[in-house]
């Protein structure tokens, strides 16, 4: 088999899509969660419930949204709702399987920053966008799934600001919260694949072909560990880039 | 009894320097038209509220009409910063305050309900709470867990773009709802834009479609197009590429200002507006019908 061209977007999208069952009602986000989830829809989980935080149930847009509020998630879903229903009946009940989550920085304990880079709230430095519906989703979708490039900037020791929780300070601070869901548990990057060990830290625990455990180390921000169970994610097929290129993404927009 | 007015007419009756605004609608319907009013009669000192503040708030904020914003997501959707909006935090001009969407929309929630407060679950992330007093614990009188509060929100007023109403403000709204529903009743006062205005006949056609009652509307006003560069589902297509445009118009603030000369101060009204958007845009926007199942609610 010739080897296959891919990029970096595409390769954590891919990886991301495997993550879904067959049957999840999944939290979707624009831009690559969105990709991951309808890939993961035309592949092997057909019967996957996509929920917009915009308040739509059950979309199945015909093109590729822009925004989380594009009328093409409306026309044809299942049901659309407030955005008090969303966040209250369907996510703080706990009728969320999976979330994704996005942000500036994420921590050893996997948890999330979107809203300010430094120390200072009150005086920022950098500003960014805040939470939206991120903290709720961290906290009671019941697996939640982070897709982010590996780079030392994006995974510090510990957050600037904790916009959305992980494991917290790890260990059982977390569970003593009592929060519904089980937090992150798979950080996708362009290296490989993050994981919780007992304690609520991120390790290595598996690599994409051609990456090594050396690289993920030398782009972590603290002393990332290594499974002793390490292994290789699948490569990635034709049919997966076809169905990302050619129907989800043709014009580009997201896997560029 | 008909509340048709203009809208030049609704914000310079009912909008006042200093008020706190919610312009409603999650990335639908949002009241683009009544903003850029507000903008033209130079209401000033306004505390803007809204879970995404979009570029309505942008410009609003661009044309110095804003004190103070109150959002739970600030970035333009699907495209990356709000900028202007984020460099007036930045550099310490625009006062802020933040909550989750969650918290957001239960503000909306609890004002609209005619109750203080709200409780949310807690969701472990502590630091929005430890930065913004408004966010309180309680604890649940029954089990003792404790809860997070966020107080009601009551904005003096709340401007709702809606498809269609009758002349009373009886409005109906489709596709995303968002949390308009919720900032009409929170509100002191309801101005309504619509894209049409119908017979009370065809509102009680299909009465569960009317989210708002005329009886809580100060004002109604027809402005079709009201909601571009947001959209109306059904009407017409969001124009993503004013989205995308206005990244490029906010990074500068001559280009920013330019806009607000040509766009907002130098039409008269939404109409003038419209029409001073080229053809192909107006035509890129136009959307095919699909139309639902009819349903029998039976004549009794």
């Amino acid at each position: 088999m010739s080897e296959l061209n891919y990029n970096a977007t595409e390769l954590m999208i891919i990886n991301a899509a495997r993550m879904l069952k067959d049957g999840d009602v999944v939290f979707v986000g624009v831009g690559q969660p969105n990709l991951a989830c309808n890939l993961a829809k035309r592949t092997h989980a057909p019967n996957l419930t996509m929920i917009y935080e915009a308040g739509v149930i059950g979309a199945e847009p015909e093109r590729l949204p822009l925004s989380i509020g594009d009328p093409s998630l409306v026309s044809g879903s299942l049901s659309v709702v407030s955005m008090f229903d969303i966040f209250s009946l369907y996510l703080q009940r706990g009728n969320v399987d999976v979330g994704f989550l996005g942000g500036a920085q994420i921590d050893k304990f996997g948890n999330i920053n979107a809203t300010i880079i430094g120390n200072d709230y009150v005086h920022p430095k950098v500003r960014l966008p805040g939470s939206g519906g991120s903290q709720e989703i961290a906290a009671w979708a019941n697996r939640c799934y982070v897709m982010t490039p590996h780079q030392k900037r994006r995974f510090p020791e510990k957050v600037d600001f904790l916009t959305s929780a992980g494991f917290l300070e790890g260990g059982e601070s977390r569970n003593e919260l009592g929060l519904r869901g089980k937090g992150p548990v798979g950080v996708v990057t362009d290296l490989g694949i993050l994981e919780p060990n007992q304690d609520g830290e991120l390790i290595l625990t598996q690599l994409h072909p051609g990456k090594s455990a050396e690289q993920a180390i030398e782009n972590t921000g603290w002393a990332l560990k290594v499974s002793k169970s390490i292994s290789q994610t699948k490569e990635v097929t034709q049919e997966e880039l076809r169905i990302l290129r050619e129907e989800l993404d043709p014009d580009g927009i997201y896997l560029s | 009894m008909s509340k048709l007015t203009t809208l030049k007419n609704a914000i310079a009756e009912h909008v006042q320097s200093g008020d706190t605004l919610y312009l409603a609608g999650f990335t639908h319907l949002i009241p683009f038209a009544a903003g850029h009013e507000i903008i033209r009669q130079k209401k000033k000192h306004l505390v803007l509220a809204r879970a995404t503040p979009d570029l309505i708030y942008d410009q609003l904020v661009a044309a110095g009409c804003a004190e103070k914003v109150i959002f739970s997501y600030m970035g333009n959707p699907g495209v990356g910063s709000l900028r202007l909006v984020r460099q007036a935090i930045e550099n310490q001009e625009l006062e802020w305050e933040e909550y989750s969407h969650f918290g957001m929309i239960s503000r909306l929630q609890a004002g609209a309900a005619g109750l203080p407060f709200m409780p949310m679950k807690q969701t472990g992330a502590t630091d929005l709470e430890q930065n913004n007093p408004l966010i309180k614990r309680v604890k649940d009188p029954y089990s003792g867990e404790e809860m997070i509060a966020v107080p009601a929100l009551r904005p003096d007023v709340a401007i709702v773009h809606v498809q269609r109403c009758d002349q009373e403000g009886n409005s109906q709204i489709w596709g995303i709802i968002g949390e308009q529903k919720e900032v009409a009743f929170a509100a002191k006062k309801v101005i309504i834009t619509a894209e049409e205005i119908v017979d009370e006949n065809v509102i009680r056609s299909d009465p569960n479609r009317t989210l708002i009652p005329g009886f809580i509307v100060s004002a109604v006003c027809h402005v079709p197009y009201a909601a571009h560069p947001s959209y109306a589902q059904g009407y017409y297509d969001r124009d993503n590429n004013f989205y995308l445009e206005w990244d490029k118009i906010s990074s500068s603030e001559e280009l920013t200002q330019s806009y607000l000369k040509e766009w907002v101060f130098g039409v008269k009204d939404r109409n003038e507006y419209w029409e001073k958007l080229s053809a192909e845009t107006r035509k890129n926007l136009e959307v095919a019908p699909s139309f639902s199942d009819k349903i029998n609610y039976g004549r009794f």
